[in-house]
C-alpha cells in the first residue's frame, strides 16, 4: 500500500487513476460525471453565480476544521452571500511529492462531508503533483456555481439611512484558531474556527424576509475591511458601536497578547448583513434560532447615503468616534 | 478576569472620562493653560489612540507620545546594519515582526526575504535557540531590539545558548534604556512636560523605585499604569490631582504587576551578562550608557564581535521620526505623514511599528 504521494501520482497513468478512484471518487461520488472530460449540469434558473477561491491555509488541520472543509465552506459562502443557491463545486488539488496519503484521505473526506451538509455536489476535479519543496503540502482550488432564484435577489441600491448592520456571531474566531494552531506562537486557546457553510441559513432568510439589502462574509481583512469595501462601493457611511460587536473573551485576550485587532481577523462562518430597520426583529429571530447565528447582533447602522466617499466609523466605549480603514500590511499570512 | 472586565466597562469609562475632564478644566482655570503629559510607552500611545481617549481629551489634556517604541528609537544606521547582515546566505536572521517591515536605506528585511534570504519572525526570542539547534550548519542571529521589558528575555537566550553549548547563535544587540532617554528629554528642554505616564511593562522589570530620579532630580511627578482604558484614565486623573495639589511623587497605579524593586531575577540576569553601552537613538544621537552590550566574557554570543558589517551613512529623507519620538512634533506636522508615508509603504519606523506614534495616528486618529 502506497503511504505517500509521489510524482507518479500526477503523471496521468495507472497511479493517477487509482488515486482518483480510491480517494476522490470514493468520497465525492458522482460517477456519472466521470464519463466525459467536463461535468454537465442542467440549468433551472436564468441567473448563474460563479466564484473561485484558492486555499493555502497553514496548518492544514486546525481546531474546528481543516483545509478541505474550508475549501467547501469558503466557496459555498461566497455564493450564498451573493444570494445564490450553491449547486456544484469543482476541486483542484496541487500536492507536494511525499504528502501522506492518510492526510489526503482525511482532507477529502471532510470536503465530502461538508459538501453533503451544504447540499452541493463536487462534480469535477484535477490533481497535480509537484516536486518536494514546490508547494507546502497541499493547496486546493475550488470553483462553485449557484443559481439565483428570482425572489432571492439582493438590491444593494436600496440602502438607506437607518438601515441596520448585523453580524451573525462572534468575530475573529477563525483568525485566533489558526494562530493557536501554529504552535510557534506558543499561544494556547480553546477557540475553534467558525468555518461553516452558511447557505441554508441565508436561504431561509432570503425566503422569509424582504428587506435584506446586501450580505458579505468577512473573511480575510475581517469585519473592518469588508465594511470599508462595502461602504466605498455603495457610497454610504456606517457607524458601528464598538461595545455591541460580539467578541469571545478568549479572542479578545489573545488579541491583547499578540497585538491584533479582532475587527481585522478573518472569519469563515460569519455574515454581515445590511437590513431594512423594519425587518430587524424578523432577521434577528431567524438568525438567533439557528445554530450558526445564535450570537447574532445589531452592531451599527447606515448614517449617510449617496456620499462621494463611503466610510466606516466606530464609536468607542468612551463615546468618541474613529474611522476604520482597510487592513494595511501583513497580519497573518496563509489564513485561508 | 472580573477585575479586567471592569477595566473596560463603558459606564465606568465615561464616568472616569468626565472626572478627568473636570480636573483638567480646574487645572486650566488655575494655570491658564492645559496640562501637558507624556506617555512614555508605545503601547500606551496605541491604547490612547485606539480607545479614542486621545481624541476625546484633546481640548483638555495634551498627551505627548514619548520615546517608548523600540523599533522607532533605533537609528537608521543600526537598521541598515541589521538588514545588511541578511546578505550572507549562510545566516538565519530572527527578529520581531515589526522589524521585518522597517525600511532600511536600501531595502527592508521583507524585501530581503522575497529574494530568498532566510529571515524568520519569532514571537519569543527563545524560539531562535530552537532554530539554532535545528540548523547547526547555519549562523543564527537574533536582532535584539527592545527596552528593559525585552532585554531579560534576550539575555535568557544567551543563558540557554550557553547551557546548550551552541556556537552558532549570536545576538545583534541594539537595546535601549528608559532612564537615560527621559533624562535627555528633560535636560533638553525642547518640550515642557508637566508629568509622566510611566510604562507599565518596563516598570515590571525595573520597579517603581527606578523612577525616583524624576522626583528627586527633576521635581516632576509620574504615575505607573497599565494598559486598559480605565487604568489609563485613572492614571491621568491621579497625575492631574498631583499637579493641582503641588505634591511631587511617583505613584504606582499598576500594583498588581509592579513591585518597588522590580523583577530581581531579571535584573540579576542582566547584571550577569551585560555592561552599559553608549547607544545611538534615532534623531537624537548617541546617549551615554543608554543601552547594553554583552560582557567581554560572552563575546562568542555577540554578533557585533563575530560579524563585521559596514554600511554607508544613511541617506537623509524628510522623515521626522526623530522629532516625533521626542514629542517635539506630532505626526500630522511631518510632511510625509499619510502622503508619502503610510503603513503599507512606510518611510520611517514610527509608521511601521505596532507601537509607533505615526501608525497610531494613521490607523486610529486619521479623519480624512
Amino acid at each position: 500500500m502506497v503511504q505517500r504521494i509521489s510524482l507518479t501520482h500526477g503523471e496521468g497513468g495507472e497511479l493517477t487513476h487509482r488515486l482518483i478512484k480510491d480517494v476522490f471518487i470514493k468520497s465525492f461520488g458522482n460517477l456519472q460525471h466521470t464519463q466525459l472530460d467536463a461535468a454537465i449540469i442542467k440549468l433551472n434558473a436564468s441567473k448563474l453565480a460563479v466564484t473561485t477561491d484558492c486555499y493555502v491555509v497553514k496548518p492544514l488541520f486546525f481546531p474546528g476544521g481543516d483545509i478541505g472543509k474550508l475549501a467547501i465552506t469558503g466557496t459555498v459562502n461566497d455564493l450564498a452571500v451573493s444570494g445564490a443557491t450553491p449547486q456544484a463545486i469543482t476541486a483542484g488539488f496541487i500536492l507536494e511529492e511525499g504528502f501522506p496519503l492518510r492526510q489526503l484521505k482525511l482532507i477529502v473526506k471532510s470536503m465530502a462531508e461538508e459538501a453533503k451538509k451544504a447540499g452541493v455536489s463536487i462534480i469535477a476535479g484535477d490533481t497535480k503533483v509537484v516536486e518536494k519543496g514546490s508547494v507546502d503540502g497541499l493547496f486546493i482550488n475550488t470553483t462553485g456555481i449557484g443559481f439565483i432564484k428570482e425572489t432571492h435577489q439582493l438590491y444593494p441600491e436600496n440602502i438607506s439611512v437607518g438601515d441596520m448592520v448585523i453580524v451573525s456571531g462572534t468575530v475573529g474566531d477563525h483568525g485566533i484558531a489558526i494562530v493557536s494552531a501554529r504552535e510557534e506562537l506558543g499561544l494556547m486557546t480553546d477557540v475553534q474556527s467558525d468555518c461553516a457553510s452558511l447557505n441554508h441559513l441565508l436561504q431561509e432568510l432570503l425566503e422569509k424576509v424582504d428587506g435584506i439589502r446586501v450580505m458579505r462574509d468577512p473573511t480575510r481583512g475581517g469585519v473592518s475591511t469588508s465594511l470599508v469595501e462595502l461602504c466605498e462601493e455603495l457610497h454610504c457611511t456606517i457607524e458601528l458601536e464598538d461595545s455591541s460587536i460580539p467578541i469571545r473573551q478568549e479572542v479578545e485576550g489573545a488579541c491583547d497578547i499578540l497585538g491584533f485587532d479582532p475587527l481585522y481577523l478573518a472569519n469563515e462562518g460569519k455574515v454581515l448583513l445590511i437590513v431594512d430597520k423594519n425587518q430587524i426583529d424578523c432577521v434577528l429571530d431567524i438568525l438567533q434560532n439557528h445554530e450558526l447565528g445564535k450570537d447574532a447582533k445589531v452592531i451599527g447602522q447606515i448614517t449617510e447615503c449617496q456620499k462621494e466617499e463611503g466610510k466606516v466609523l466606530l464609536k468607542t466605549p468612551i463615546g468618541s468616534t474613529r474611522r476604520l480603514f482597510r487592513l494595511s500590511g501583513l497580519l497573518l499570512p496563509r489564513i485561508c | 478576569m472580573e477585575h479586567l472586565i471592569h477595566l473596560s466597562n463603558p459606564i465606568i469609562l465615561r464616568k472616569s472620562l468626565e472626572a478627568v475632564i473636570q480636573l483638567a478644566e480646574q487645572y486650566k482655570k488655575e494655570k491658564g493653560r492645559i496640562p501637558v503629559l507624556m506617555e512614555v510607552c508605545g503601547s500606551h500611545t496605541m491604547a490612547f489612540a485606539k480607545t479614542g481617549i486621545k481624541t476625546r481629551l484633546k481640548d483638555h489634556v495634551r498627551l505627548i507620545a514619548g520615546p517608548g517604541c523600540p523599533v522607532c528609537v533605533t537609528d537608521q544606521k543600526s537598521i541598515d546594519t541589521m538588514i545588511e547582515l541578511s546578505r550572507d546566505t549562510n545566516r538565519i536572521l530572527c527578529t520581531f515582526g515589526d522589524m521585518v517591515r522597517v525600511p532600511g536605506s536600501k531595502f527592508s528585511l521583507m524585501e530581503a526575504k522575497t529574494e530568498g534570504k532566510d529571515i524568520r519572525v519569532v514571537y519569543s526570542p527563545l524560539d531562535s535557540i530552537k532554530i539554532a539547534e535545528e540548523n547547526p550548519e547555519k549562523e543564527v542571529i537574533f536582532l535584539g531590539i527592545g527596552f528593559e521589558t525585552t532585554i531579560p528575555i534576550l539575555v535568557a537566550t544567551i543563558q540557554e545558548a550557553e547551557k546548550k553549548g551552541l556556537t552558532n547563535y549570536t545576538i545583534w544587540m541594539t537595546t535601549k534604556l528608559v532612564e537615560p532617554i527621559l533624562r535627555t528629554l528633560l535636560n533638553g528642554k525642547e518640550i515642557n512636560i508637566d508629568g509622566f505616564l510611566l510604562p507599565g511593562h518596563v516598570s515590571v522589570v525595573t520597579g517603581k523605585n527606578s523612577f525616583d530620579f524624576l522626583v528627586k532630580e527633576y521635581g516632576i511627578s509620574g504615575v505607573i499604569t497599565g494598559f486598559e482604558p480605565v487604568e489609563l484614565l485613572r492614571a491621568i486623573y491621579k497625575l492631574l490631582q498631583q499637579l493641582l495639589s503641588g505634591k511631587i511623587e511617583i505613584i504606582n497605579d499598576y500594583k498588581y504587576m509592579v513591585k518597588n524593586d522590580g523583577n530581581i531575577v531579571a535584573k540579576k540576569l542582566m547584571e550577569k551578562y551585560l555592561d552599559y553601552h553608549d547607544e545611538a537613538w534615532r534623531g537624537i544621537g548617541v546617549i551615554q550608557n543608554s543601552g547594553f552590550i554583552l560582557k567581554p566574557e560572552y563575546a562568542i554570543f555577540d554578533a557585533k564581535k563575530k560579524f563585521h558589517v559596514s554600511v554607508e551613512e544613511p541617506r537623509k529623507t524628510k522623515c521626522r521620526c526623530g522629532e516625533i519620538i521626542q514629542g517635539v512634533i506630532t505626526p500630522e506636522e511631518c510632511i510625509l505623514f499619510s502622503r508619502g508615508c503610510t503603513p503599507l509603504f512606510p518611510i520611517g519606523p514610527c509608521m511601521v511599528s505596532t507601537e509607533g506614534t505615526c501608525a497610531a495616528h494613521y490607523q486610529y486618529m486619521k479623519e480624512g
